[in-house]
């Protein structure tokens, strides 16, 4: 049993037994093997950013130790199996409990339980009740044949019993208080919110090629997609998947793709044809370390200059950058209306350390989202570029109505013939770019928190939201504020404001150049010297950026 | 129906004078028309090239995409409103050089479409280069020592892909042409149809004349449904059959297989997302993933 299934199961028992919990997960870009890790934090109050501190180490192979070793110090308690570890066990500083994971597992029948044991054993140390953890390892194994739940469970429940005295040997007493509201809370990670977020907004066709870290919306949809008449379909590569999505919103489906950097530089060519056909088009986009393969299960946020310019000509687009979990899945349904309202492609850029981080969250609430399709019944003199004040042609569909609807990637005169009429041209221009400006009505505004007083302001975008958040909590300055941006494109028209407020402005971006705040500078003229920046392909963790920011403001 | 429900009125067409495009573009139109589609009922998907104009200069819905593309927005065009007739038509750079990827993987998929492919071995929107049907040792400013890439088999290629529907017209034989786009069109998934056509202004080699020369049709004794007897005739090159070369039947198309329509014939633009459903399924993730 892998470390995934240990994640899913530990966070789910501690969720349901009232804990919040936080998960995320960095790994190799392997099948199998190779050393992979996943940090999981419970907390009485809601935590949701990746910190550095590691309380418990659980190593479950040779290796782990010295794979997390930045991670680790003389506070950390390391259970673990000195036969398995060998010298990395007395490689200190850290405090070792030898533990006999794989023993009591061979005992039971089968090493392979070993995991489970070590799940029972920290669900014992965080203080649950035994009947809740055999309740909760049964029903995750329900699927598997009746001795494997059983044989789980089992191991699960000598794992429990190990806990009071791998505490009294670690020296440790671990209470964390729990919160009955948390129970009816549902646990997910950011690529289950976009695909939640796309189903809400009346996704029914997703056409994407498998691509780290893009590939679990693709999933997600494939999985849960048929009992909302979605079609999910894996073409045979990225230009097929953009080409299938624009024919899918020409026939009247709201389509999507998801996919990485690479793969969405195959897209290109097919993202300014829905530019030139005035398609709507929503492209779930998951950044990971570039150029080319890059580091493709590590994390970055260096294609936002690649998303904001892709594609030959010029024609407008929005960007939504989501920073947390509500964010993904309204973001991501409001994507598919504003896509279909305006007639251009809208991003939803995350990156690997958003799609793989789990916490839980209160219910969605599906009373505030909408789906407003923006199609029309055609009359027999439709014309599908019809030149309007606002740019925004209404947009019929073969099948519907009683006009021809005719599209082209030449320049088009109004019907969607081909012309080479060179004043109809520049009219044309006018009119796609006119659809930006009245698509700026509804930027989404940033988030100032926690003081709409300040004197330093850390300006960030998409997945880092939580992390510097929580920096700034542990910086304890009441001087300073973050300012989250989850829309990054068009750029809110209050922007100079909020930083011209600001004796000192700090960008922090998951980039090694600072695109964002390129990005802010093109539009306001500000131009943000103090930047902290990462590109190692590991996400920020809370106390580095807390770090860097004392740093910048010492 | 009258083939005049799908013309233009007046129109600037950009073909040469005595290019096989016209021919293409009469007979389809009077395929149509026999087949009673309906002009409010058939989109016409193309890429880039000349033939690729074809749409422009038809009386229905169409969707002129980009060089080599036709296929991947005609599947998703079929799967996304099955009750539509949809022809995917280009020339053969497009079709075979520049979408190669998307041809051989739209035959593995099978949506209902007609891929209506005008071979006429050679580039002319670019003025004269080869395509990946030009013979060997057909001279162009590009290739100035000859063609020496094996030219590409369509038939051949679809064939060995067990392909639905393959078969292989000349655009001089207007009769011929247009019996085997009727059953190309009715056929249930996909269907190829590649015709010969010259081009009067860059292929000097492959002209009327020489097709004429060395064309022959499939006897009728030629079983349809024999994959491997079908593959034999598409390799042959000394003369070139036409006809239907290759039918399965047996295979379910595209739209079938993606299960949305099996309880629901509705288009998907006639659909709305079940909240009710999505609620349950958000309520999962209270004690799993």
């Amino acid at each position: 049993m892998g470390i995934q299934t240990v994640e899913g199961i530990l966070t789910r028992m501690l969720k349901l037994a009232g804990c919040n919990v936080f998960a995320t997960k960095e790994y190799m870009s392997r099948v199998r093997g190779g050393n992979n890790s996943t940090q999981i934090r419970v907390c009485s109050r809601r935590v949701c950013g990746f910190i550095n501190r590691t309380d418990i180490l659980i190593p479950l192979n040779k290796g782990a130790i010295n794979h997390v070793r930045g991670r680790i110090s003389a506070d950390t308690v390391v259970f673990g199996e000195s036969d398995l570890l060998a010298d990395e066990a007395r490689s200190g500083p850290f405090k070792f409990i030898d533990v006999p994971f794989t023993r009591i597992a061979t005992d039971l029948g089968n090493r392979v339980y070993s995991n489970v044991v070590a799940v029972g054993m920290l669900a014992g140390l965080l203080g649950m009740k035994l009947p809740e953890v055999c309740d909760y390892v049964k029903q995750s194994f329900s699927a598997k044949a009746a001795d494997v739940a059983q044989k789980n469970v089992q191991a699960a429940e000598a794992g429990f019993r190990l806990a009071e005295d791998v505490s009294r040997r670690a020296d440790i007493r671990l209470d964390i208080g729990s919160d009955a509201g948390v129970k009816d809370q549902i646990l997910l990670s950011g690529g289950d919110a976009v695909g939640l977020g796309a189903i809400a907004g009346g996704c029914n066709f997703i056409s994407s090629y498998p691509m780290s870290p893009s590939t679990p919306v693709l999933v997600f949809l494939a999985k849960n997609g048929g009992d909302f008449g979605l079609i999910a379909e894996q073409a045979e590569d990225e230009i097929a998947a953009m080409n299938m999505a624009i024919g899918a919103w020409y026939a009247g489906a709201r389509a999507m793709v998801t996919t990485s950097g690479g793969g969405f530089a195959l897209m290109v060519e097919g993202l300014s044809m829905a530019g030139m056909l005035e398609s709507p088009m929503v492209i779930h986009l998951a950044q990971r370390p570039g150029p080319a393969t890059g580091l493709p299960t590590r994390t970055e946020q260096a294609d936002l200059e690649l998303a904001l310019y892709a594609g030959h000509g010029e024609f407008p687009r929005i960007l939504f950058a989501p920073g947390t979990l509500e964010q993904a899945f309204y973001l991501t349904a409001r994507a598919f209306n504003l896509a279909d309202k305006f007639q251009m492609p809208v991003f939803v850029l995350t990156d690997q350390y958003f799609v793989d981080t789990y916490y839980n969250i209160p219910d969605f609430d599906l009373s505030s989202v909408k789906v407003e399709k923006c199609i029309v019944k055609t009359a027999a003199d439709y014309k599908r570029y019809e030149l309007t004040r606002d740019g925004i042609s209404p947009r019929g569909i073969p099948g519907f109505g009683q006009g021809f609807v005719c599209v082209d990637s030449d320049e088009h005169d109004t019907e969607g013939h081909i012309t080479e009429d060179l004043q109809l041209r520049t009219r044309m221009v006018d009119k796609r770019l006119r659809k930006l400006e009245s698509a700026k009505v509804e930027i989404v505004a940033p988030e100032l928190y926690p003081n709409r007083k300040y004197e330093n302001l850390v300006v960030c975008w998409g997945s880092t939201y939580h992390i510097v958040r929580e920096a700034i909590e542990l910086l304890g300055r009441e001087d300073t504020s973050l300012l989250h941006y989850s829309q990054v494109y068009p750029l809110h028209p209050k922007t100079a404001d909020y930083l011209n407020k600001a004796k000192k402005i700090i960008a922090l971006e998951g980039n090694a150049t600072g695109q964002f705040a390129k990005l802010i500078k093109l539009n306001t003229g500000i131009d943000i010297k103090d930047r902290v920046l990462k590109y190692s392909g590991l996400s920020f963790a809370v106390e580095e950026v807390a770090e860097a920011l004392k740093n910048v403001l010492r | 129906m009258d083939a005049k429900v799908f013309d233009m009125g007046p129109t600037d067409i950009a073909w040469c004078p005595g290019c096989g495009d016209y021919g293409i573009l009469t007979v389809l139109k009077r395929t149509l028309a026999e087949l009673n589609i309906a002009p409010e009922n058939l989109v016409m998907v193309s890429g880039i090239g000349q033939a690729a104009k074809i749409p422009h200069y038809f009386r229905t819905h169409f969707f002129n995409g980009l060089h080599g593309r036709a296929l991947p927005p005609a599947t998703a065009i079929k799967a996304a409103n099955p009750s539509m007739t949809v022809i995917a038509e280009s020339g053969d750079g497009d079709m075979y050089g520049e979408g190669g990827n998307h041809f051989i993987h739209t035959i593995r998929r099978n949506p209902s479409i007609t891929n209506i492919v005008h071979n006429n071995m050679v580039y002319g929107l670019t003025k004269g280069q080869a395509s990946p049907t030009s013979q060997l040792g057909f001279k162009t400013p590009v290739q100035v020592a000859g063609v020496f890439l094996e030219p590409f088999n369509p038939l051949a290629v679809a064939i060995a892909l067990d392909v639905g529907f393959v078969a292989r017209a000349f655009v001089g034989d207007a009769e011929q042409t247009k019996e085997i786009l009727k059953k190309a069109i009715t056929h249930k998934g996909y269907a190829l149809v590649d015709i010969f056509q010259p081009c009067v202004t860059f292929n000097k080699l492959n002209t009327w004349q020489w097709f004429k020369e060395h064309i022959y049709y499939l006897e009728d004794s030629h079983d349809p449904h024999d994959r491997v007897a079908a593959f034999k005739r598409a390799v042959e090159t000394d003369k070139l059959p036409l006809g239907i070369f290759y039918i399965n039947p047996n295979k379910s198309a595209f739209e079938d297989n993606v299960g949305i329509y099996r309880d629901d014939k509705r288009p998907l633009f006639e659909r709305e997302p079940d909240f009710v459903r999505l609620q349950t399924l958000i309520g999962k993730f209270r004690t799993a993933g």
